[in-house]
Parts: structure tokens; C-alpha cells; sequence
């Protein structure tokens, strides 16, 4: 049999069946084993978001009662953050592609690497341990703010393990891609050559090392108040609860990054090849990824403006918060310039990518807003909060997950999508995001509080367009995904370069062999060679 | 899977991947370190107070341990290289013996304090002031999680153990057992900031 033939999804070792998938070392089985994992979560996750919505629909009981809805809050935000957007791009596309990408057979550490699979695995468990064990569903936000997460009756303990060893294998991944990059690059493939998804890959990375423990120690004193009752978060005992709000977001905001700095490498691949020009300021995106990294872990402070921490600590962590914002702007102003007099193939990846510009800099101006220590107050723990973090997290890092999902799945499985009916999927998810979260905008700026299960007569009116756009949401993922579960099983033969892209993964089979390359690549030329113009 | 796979073998790179793995670890000591300073910063009188009712001389007895037991640790991984395995496989029971004896005394000053009444919650502890609550709450935290380190650390030096004996790690394949090591002074250097802390600064 020629390798050509051989790929890795066919290919025969000593073990069979489901075996062959839950044991393997392969960075290109791990990174299916997630895709299927993190996809199935997903689903939870959007169908507690639509039953929120649904509650919301009319003002007083819908369809629920008011603890379910608490619940529903916390476990649409505990299953998203931790189970979806968190592992979603490094843990699914960063284990097929990065080694690809630098021209290596695998990940450093393969065997740890399958590891962290398991530990999200038994983390996600323990999540869904937690929706119907003893004591009921957590109640607290996803936040699990003391005091009252020492004394709800709910589930919390079990819950905040479960994020406790998800961020383990957070942990685990990074330093196995941290280790990759700096060991595994193939002859030629010096950093400034690097593909520039790995490059975001790579300061991801390292906010996943450093950030994670912090959250994984906080968590941890949350059980031990729990269990033992030790007192250091809890103020009738001396404890300072607003300590456990800094270290909770010491890692909480750097984890921000950890969920977009990955999506924005995606666009980073996506634009130049669509655009069939090369990436403008190459230095400059890559440079930026790390500015986010680090300047990213300086402005926690910025959740807590009303928390009553001194003034001085907010004039600080307000002007920090805007500086951040520099380096996103430049990656979006390089996107932009890199599209400028290119030739533009408006294919279903490279929409989504406009997309995520758009809606990214909608939540990223957004954030800028709220960063402003008056404006703050206004608008704090409002619905424009939750709508600003669903258009970065949604808007930026769902769609970027979109867009390399149509973008490598030629790649990934060797067939082909229908690309209209990828593109109509598309129009209907932006017209239902939009309807659902900038709504919520309005709503936010007329006094709405968040995670509120009732609400006044004015809202009304915003909270049925906000349900309908979760409807016509819904509906543009069920076509979505219907249509690459279809192309799947029918869809027609992908070639090896669909997209006529330049990194090393369209220059190797679709779907690729079991040892990516059948000899060491050497790298002469950049990742997007594709001539001025 | 092809052999050449398996056969890849990158000490550098496994290296690298224990120091990014003790990073994570110091960083998750660093969260209660800060909790240290803010509290002690607001309770001077009543950490000192706390302080004065430690055990010195446990303490000082388990700080020598551990330091010992990184020396033994350092012979270990010397005579190994010297190509000397019995002395190797000796001085590796020793820092195994160490890190039990460190255990043993811990549990003996955790129980002293326990039967005095003073742990987490106890109606002893909870008559006292909030800087002293806080302090003996720090203490058993992080010397808990400390200790939990050391187990850890027995058992991970214990599986390296049972692998030379058979033959895993030879001279030129001592990652594992460097590894570990690194591991083991780690737990020490936690220590080496946590003796002064709870027992010296007084
Ligand atoms: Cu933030």
C-alpha cells in the first residue's frame, strides 16, 4: 500500500476499534478525541444558553424556577469557559496542526499529551457529577465568588474541582507546546519563520502555565473553606473575600487571552491565504501575541472596580486595561491592510474571518468602554457586560473555531463541504448573534443587571429580540454542523491544497499519514510566500 | 507506530518540560504566599504571636532533614554517573527514609496542636483573634499542602527506584532520575521559605 493511502484516520496498529482512538499517542487522534469531546459539550452548553433565553422570553416564571435558572447561568458558564472556549482551539486544532505546522511527527511528550485528554475527561465528568449528585446544581456564577460559594448547599465543591483538574490538563498542554516550539522545529524553521498560529500558540501557552496554578490554588481553598472551614476567605473569621476576587481574576483575566490570542492565530493563517497576498507586518503580529500575553496579566484589577479596592488600584488598572488593547488592534489593523489590493477568494473560511473581525472589534471597543472607570460604574454586572463577553468570546473565538473548522477540515478528514450551504450557515449565525447579543447592549445601557431571572416591564421588548436571535442562532449551527457531519460521509474528495494555502500542512496528504511527513521537511521559504503585488 | 517513534528520545526537551512543570508548581505556592503577606502585613502582632507557639526545635529538626535529603539526593544522581549503581540505589532509599521522617515528624507536631485544640474551625481557635485564626489557618494550609508534596515526591522517587533496579535508568539514560530530583530539591526550597515564616520571624 502506498503511503499516500495510509492516513492517520485508516491506519492499522495492534489495537482495534474505539481502543485504537482512547489509547493512542497520535497528536492527530488526541486532537479528534477533543474535537468530539469539546464539540459534545458544546452542545450542552448552547442548549442551557437557549433555555436561559427561553426563561427570559417574558418577564416572571416562563418555564422554570428562579434556583433553576441560577443553575442553568452557572453550568452554561462553567461547561463554556472550561469545557469549550478554553480547550476548544489549542487543545482541538493546536494538537493536529502545531506539529504539522513546524514539520514535526508529533508533540514533545506524546503519552502526557493523552494524559491531559483524560483529565479533561474525568474534569468534564465531575461537571456533569455536579448537574445531578446530592446536593443539586451549583448555583453561584461560574465566578464562584465567596462568601456565599462557602455556603451555598449546592454541588460547589465538586464543581470547583472539576475546574480545579481542567486546568490541569490546560496546564499539561501548554507545557507540552512550549516544550514543541522550542525543540521539535524542523531544519529551516527559525521563530521568524514560524507560522503565525503558532506563534499565538505559543504565548498561549505560557499564560496557560503561569495563570492556571494561581486559579488552581484559589480554587482549592474554596474546598478547603468548604470542607474544613479554615477561614481565610471568610470575613466573620478575618478573611478578606475580596483577596479571592484578585486571585480568582489573576488568573481569570490572562485566561481571557488563553481563549482569544489562539483564535486570533487562526484569522492570522486564514487572511493571507484568501487574500493570496502575504501577511502584512509579520513581525508585528507576532510581537503583539506576546505584548497581549504579558500585558494581558497585569489588568485583573479591572473586574473590580466596585469591589472597593483603593482608587489608586483603579486609576492603575484602567490605564493598563486601555494599553492592552494596543496590541489587538494592531493584529486587526494588519488584517485589514494584509486584505488591501489582494486577490480575495470569498470561500466560507475566509468569511468567517470577517466575521470575527467585525464582531471581535464590536467586543473589543466594547471592553474599551468598560474600562473607563466612570463608565464602569454604570454599567457594571449590567447586560452590556454580558454582551461585550459574548462578542469576544462568541463573536471572536467561536467564529475563529468556525472559520478553522471550514478552513482545516479538508485537511483534517480529506473531504469536502458544500460550500453555499457553509456560507448561508454563516449569514444566519451572523444575523442571529447580532439579534441575541446586541441587544443586550441596549438592554445593559437601559439598567438590566445580569443574572437577573425577572425583570421590569421596559426590558420586555429587548429580551424577546434577544430570545428570537437565539433562535435564528441555533438554527445557523444545526446547519452548520449538519452540513459537515453530511460532507463526512458524502462529501466529495478534498484535494491535498483546497485552499492553495503555504504552510507545511497543504504540502503533505488530505488526510494526512500516520507520520505527518514521510521525510523531515526543510524550510526555505516563509509561511506565506505570496510574492508582492 | 513506528520504532523510530518510540526510539525519540529528547533529554533537553524532557528537561525543559520538568522546569515549566516546577514553575507551575512554585506559582501555586505563590497564591498562599500572597496570602501570607497581605494578612501578616494586616496582623503583625498576632502572627507573632501564632509564631511564638510553633515548635522550634520539630521545625528546625525537619528543616535539616530535608536538606540532608536533597544532599543524598545530589549522590544519588553523582554516583550514577560515576557508574556506581548500588551506592546510587543507596543514597536514593536514604532521601526516600528522609522524606518519611519528615513526614512522621509533621504528623507528630500536627497532632501536638491538634490536641491542644487548635486546628481549622476548632472552638478553641475560633475564641481567639482574627490574626491568630488566620495564621494557624495559613500553617495548616500550607504546610498541608506542603507535606501532600512530600508524599508525592516519596512516592515519585519510589517508582524511580523500583525502575533502576530494573534496569530503566541506566548512566546514560538518568533523565528520570534527574528529573525526580529536581522534584525533591523543589519540595525543599518550598520549605526552605516556609520554616522561617511560621517559625523563625517571631
Ligand atoms: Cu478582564
Amino acid at each position: 500500500m502506498s503511503p499516500m493511502q495510509n492516513s492517520y484516520l485508516t491506519q492499522s496498529g495492534t489495537r482495534r476499534g474505539l481502543l485504537a482512538w482512547v489509547l493512542s499517542t497520535d497528536h492527530k487522534r488526541i486532537g479528534l478525541l477533543y474535537l468530539v469531546s469539546v464539540l459534545s459539550f458544546y452542545t450542552v452548553g448552547v442548549l442551557l444558553g437557549l433555555l436561559m433565553r427561553l426563561e427570559l422570553l417574558t418577564p416572571g416564571k416562563t418555564i422554570v424556577q428562579a434556583s433553576t435558572y441560577n443553575a442553568f447561568f452557572t453550568l452554561h458558564g462553567v461547561i463554556m469557559i472550561f469545557l469549550f472556549v478554553i480547550p476548544a482551539i489549542p487543545a482541538i486544532f493546536g494538537n493536529f496542526f502545531l506539529p504539522i505546522l513546524i514539520g514535526a511527527k508529533d508533540v514533545a511528550f506524546p503519552r502526557l499529551n493523552l494524559l491531559s485528554w483524560y483529565f479533561y475527561i474525568g474534569g468534564a465528568i465531575l461537571v456533569v457529577t455536579a448537574l445531578f449528585a446530592g446536593g443539586g446544581p451549583p448555583d453561584t456564577g461560574w465566578t464562584f465568588y465567596v462568601p456565599y460559594s462557602l455556603r451555598s448547599g449546592t454541588n460547589v465543591s465538586l464543581a470547583v474541582f472539576a475546574a480545579f483538574i481542567l486546568g490541569f490538563s490546560s496546564i499539561l498542554t501548554g507545557l507540552n507546546f512550549v516544550t514543541t516550539i522550542h525543540r521539535m522545529r524542523a531544519p529551516g524553521m527559525r521563530w521568524m519563520k514560524m507560522p503565525l498560529f503558532v506563534w499565538s500558540l505559543y504565548a498561549t501557552a505560557w499564560v496557560q502555565i503561569l495563570a492556571t496554578p494561581i486559579v488552581g490554588i484559589t480554587l482549592l481553598l474554596v474546598i478547603l473553606e468548604r470542607l474544613f472551614g479554615v477561614g481565610l476567605f471568610d470575613p466573620a473569621k478575618g478573611g478578606d473575600p475580596i483577596l479571592f476576587e484578585h486571585l480568582f481574576w489573576i488568573y481569570s483575566h490572562p485566561a481571557v487571552y488563553i481563549m482569544i490570542l489562539p483564535a486570533m492565530g487562526i484569522i492570522t493563517e486564514i487572511i493571507p491565504v484568501f487574500a493570496r497576498r502575504t501577511i502584512f507586518g509579520y513581525k508585528a503580529i507576532a510581537y503583539s501575541s506576546i505584548a497581549i500575553a504579558a500585558l494581558g496579566s497585569l489588568v485583573w484589577g479591572h473586574h473590580m472596580f466596585v469591589s472597593g479596592q483603593s482608587y489608586t488600584a483603579n486609576v492603575i488598572f484602567s490605564l493598563l486595561t486601555f494599553l492592552v488593547a494596543i496590541p489587538s488592534a494592531i493584529k486587526v489593523f494588519n488584517w485589514v491592510a494584509t486584505l488591501y489590493k489582494g486577490a480575495i477568494d470569498t470561500a466560507p473560511p475566509f468569511l468567517f474571518a470577517l466575521a470575527f473581525i467585525f464582531l471581535f472589534s464590536i467586543g473589543g471597543l466594547t471592553g474599551l468602554i468598560q474600562g473607563a472607570l466612570s463608565v464602569n460604574v454604570y454599567v457594571h454586572d449590567t447586560y452590556f457586560v454580558v454582551g461585550h463577553f459574548h462578542y469576544v468570546m462568541f463573536g471572536g473565538t467561536g467564529f475563529a473555531f468556525f472559520g478553522g473548522l471550514h478552513y482545516w477540515f479538508p485537511k483534517m478528514f480529506g473531504r469536502m463541504y458544500s460550500k453555499g450551504r457553509a456560507t448561508v450557515a454563516l449569514l444566519i449565525l451572523f444575523v442571529g448573534f447580532n439579534m441575541l447579543y446586541f441587544s443586550m447592549f441596549l438592554l445593559g445601557l437601559q439598567g438590566m443587571p445580569r443574572r437577573y431571572y425577572d425583570y421590569l416591564p421596559e426590558f420586555h421588548t429587548g429580551h424577546v429580540v434577544a430570545t428570537v436571535g437565539s433562535w435564528v442562532l441555533v438554527a445557523g449551527l444545526i446547519l452548520m454542523f449538519a452540513n459537515l457531519l453530511h460532507a463526512l460521509r458524502k462529501g466529495e474528495k478534498a484535494e491535498d491544497n483546497p485552499w492553495g494555502g503555504k504552510t507545511l500542512e497543504w504540502r503533505i496528504a488530505s488526510p494526512p499519514p500516520p507520520e505527518n511527513f514521510e521525510e523531515v521537511p526543510v524550510i526555505t521559504s516563509g509561511a506565506y510566500d505570496y510574492g508582492a503585488r | 507506530m513506528s520504532t523510530a517513534l518510540l526510539e525519540h528520545r529528547d533529554d533537553a526537551g524532557a528537561k525543559i518540560g520538568m522546569w515549566l512543570f516546577l514553575l507551575t508548581e512554585l506559582l501555586l505556592f505563590g497564591g498562599l504566599f500572597v496570602l501570607y503577606s497581605v494578612y501578616r502585613f494586616r496582623h503583625p502582632g498576632e502572627f507573632h504571636d501564632g509564631a511564638m507557639e510553633l515548635n522550634l526545635i520539630l521545625g528546625s529538626v525537619n528543616t535539616l532533614i530535608l536538606l540532608t535529603s536533597s544532599f543524598t539526593m545530589v549522590l544519588s544522581i553523582a554516583f550514577l554517573r560515576l557508574v556506581k549503581r548500588g551506592a546510587s540505589l543507596l543514597a536514593l532509599a536514604m532521601t526516600i527514609l528522609l522524606g518519611l521522617l519528615f513526614l512522621v515528624n509533621k504528623y507528630f507536631e500536627w497532632s501536638a496542636k491538634i490536641n491542644h485544640g487548635i486546628f481549622p474551625n476548632s472552638p478553641e481557635l475560633l475564641a481567639r483573634s482574627h490574626g491568630e485564626i488566620l495564621f494557624f489557618g495559613l500553617y495548616y494550609v500550607m504546610t498541608g499542602l506542603h507535606g501532600l508534596h512530600v508524599v508525592i515526591g516519596v512516592l515519585l522517587l519510589s517508582i524511580v527506584m523500583v525502575w533502576m533496579v530494573r534496569g530503566k535508568i541506566t548512566p546514560d539514560r538518568d533523565i528520570f532520575l534527574e528529573n525526580a530530583g529536581l522534584y525533591w530539591h523543589l519540595i525543599d526550597l518550598i520549605w526552605i521559605y516556609l520554616f522561617p515564616l511560621f517559625y523563625l520571624i517571631t
